[in-house]
């Protein structure tokens, strides 16, 4: 933990170093509130609870998410940056948690500011907080998901606009990847259990899960392993990266 | 304090660095020489933990840089080339990141900031972000955070490249005052640097050592040492140069004309023999006018260059 914190800090002041955090906040609010408001009709469904905002989440985090993870390892191999961070006295796997933790807790701030919905629908009538919690730990479970598929695509690349697009494709594949899509590419030869094996990493069913009010060990262990995974990869793919 | 043995690295068909062996002890300044792409920054990135070796063994004060590699790292300030650092950082906030790191905390993390931004003199731009930094301020940034924790061990690439001479006069100075502490190794194109600042010279060539010495000692190797240089008019410059083939103790006598009239007779000495005083006798005796008269102690760039190979042949060998 000795090595982390310090990466960590100086990744997460780098977010409000420059106008990055404060335009991902607003656009990120901004886009859930149209979202909810007049895409969902969250007041004519006239119900009181956050379905229809949480349903959403999966979809902005597409896009958004690729947006704060692009430039984690892409920016340091172009500027030479990664040069100095690594032969600083910190081990590798250090630098790559720190800095995945710092995007994890940016996109937290940026999730706990939609407070505001809440308010609104306890305002209104009486929802389910212990669903609306879960949720909001299923949607913080499925940014790092995102996240540190971002991180590793990041590190594979000195180009930016390259991290982005490939990670919103390679986050969109994991998003639907129950989705007949995905499913129908693998139906014509893959065996049965491997059908199975692709549709039980989508997003959307371990999340969907989550938001129904259920935390179970299964979900939280998908996005564990499947972060967990990603991480291992980055730091490989930073190693190999040094060689070019 | 620095141990190279057997240092080899390969990027794919390309060798870098082949077997390269070198020992770095305290109160030296290697300077470390050679044309682009002959490996001294891949040698300085494998030395420092970036790059591992394909092959050889590296023990910074005895931490095996490839098993206990953080161990090491803690030991060594690094200016990589270019001197990066964070663009959107101010500098103040850059050296407090890196006093953190160096597990710096409170007053002793402030006063190693402080010390270091004192020695390179960068205390009126902390507050800027470094981004907006000049290319000198920039470069002595790189250098503070390199010395903040004064390593033992030192390795800059290229540390006065793009500094004005102000600046590199001021860099040297830092340099000189640190060395007799640490073990040190700068990377320069500037063979006057070498002669200013290192108590050793280091030329390699396709990734190996064909040269390691004292400055003196490769100044010696160059066929300019113990020549003396004389400059007369034209009038006087052919009877002068027969006069100085004359001396017994010189083999040659080399003519350039300079475009204002006048000629640089160049006496080269029989091996080990010195010059000057015979040709100073010579000049006053026959009553020459002569506008300057120089011993040269030899000279860096030509040994450099007998030494060494250009660009074309050495990509040739790369991938032979």
């Amino acid at each position: 933990m000795n090595y982390v914190l310090p990466i960590f800090k100086r990744e997460f002041a780098a977010y409000f170093a420059t106008p990055l955090a404060y335009v991902f906040i607003v656009i990120f609010l901004f886009a859930m509130g149209v979202f909810t408001f007049y895409v969902g009709h969250f007041y004519e469904n006239g119900i009181a609870d956050l379905s229809v905002f949480f349903g959403f989440h999966p979809w902005l985090y597409l896009f958004l998410v690729p947006a704060i993870s692009m430039r984690l390892w892409a920016e340091e191999r172009k500027s030479g940056t990664v040069e100095l961070l690594l032969t600083l006295p910190v081990p590798l796997w250090a630098s790559v948690v720190g800095k995945y933790l710092a995007a994890w807790v940016f996109t937290a701030i940026a999730l706990l500011l939609t407070f505001p919905i809440w308010l609104t629908v306890n305002f209104l009538g009486e929802p389910d907080n212990g669903v609306i919690l879960a949720s909001y730990i299923g949607s913080f479970l499925m940014a790092g998901g995102y996240l540190a598929i971002g991180a590793c695509i990041s590190a594979a690349t000195t180009n930016q606009v390259i991290a982005f697009v490939v990670s919103v494709v390679v986050c969109f594949l994991f998003t639907v990847s129950g989705a007949p899509l995905v499913l129908d590419f693998f139906r014509a030869w893959a065996p049965l259990p491997l059908i199975e094996a692709v549709s039980s990493f989508s997003f959307l069913t371990h999340f969907t899960a989550i938001t129904q009010g259920v935390i179970d060990l299964r979900d939280v262990v998908f996005f564990g392993s499947l972060i967990a995974l990603f991480l291992t990869a980055n730091v490989v793919i930073v190693d190999l990266s040094k060689d070019r | 304090m620095i141990e190279i043995e057997g240092l080899t690295k390969r990027f794919g068909a390309v060798t870098a660095v082949a077997g390269l062996s070198l020992k770095v002890g305290k109160g030296e300044v290697l300077g470390f020489l050679g044309p682009n792409g002959a490996g001294k920054s891949t040698t300085m990135k494998m030395v420092t933990g970036y790059l591992a070796p394909t092959d050889g063994k590296i023990r910074v004060c005895g931490h095996d840089i490839e098993t206990a590699t953080v161990e090491a790292q803690a030991l060594i300030g690094y200016l990589p080339e270019g001197a990066p650092s964070y663009g959107d950082m101010t500098a103040g906030r850059f050296l407090a990141f890196i006093a953190e790191v160096r597990c710096f905390r409170g007053t002793e993390a402030k006063a190693r900031v402080k010390d270091a931004v004192e020695k390179t003199e960068i205390g009126p731009v902390l507050d800027q972000p470094i981004e907006t930094l000049s290319k000198g301020f920039k470069r002595r940034v790189g250098l503070a955070q390199a010395i903040l924790h004064d390593p033992p061990v030192l390795i800059m690439d290229e540390p006065t490249d793009g500094l004005d001479p102000n600046q590199k006069h001021s860099v040297r100075t830092l340099i000189r005052a640190m060395a007799a502490e640490k073990a040190i190794i700068i990377s320069t194109h500037l063979l006057e640097e070498v002669e200013a600042i290192c108590t050793r010279a280091v030329i390699i060539d396709r990734g190996a050592v064909v040269a390691d010495g004292t400055p003196g000692e490769l100044l010696a190797r160059s066929r300019y040492h113990n020549a003396v240089t004389v400059v007369l008019p034209e009038s006087e410059a052919n009877a002068a140069a027969a006069k100085l083939k004359g001396l017994s103790p010189v083999a040659g006598v080399e003519r350039t004309a300079r475009p204002d009239g006048i000629v640089q007779l160049t006496a080269f000495p029989r091996s080990g023999a010195l010059l000057i005083e015979a040709v100073s006798a010579l000049a006053m005796r026959e009553k020459w006018t002569v506008r300057e008269m120089v011993a040269e102690p030899g000279r860096l760039d030509e040994v450099f260059r007998a030494i060494t190979t250009d660009d074309a042949q050495r990509a040739k060998a790369a991938r032979a």
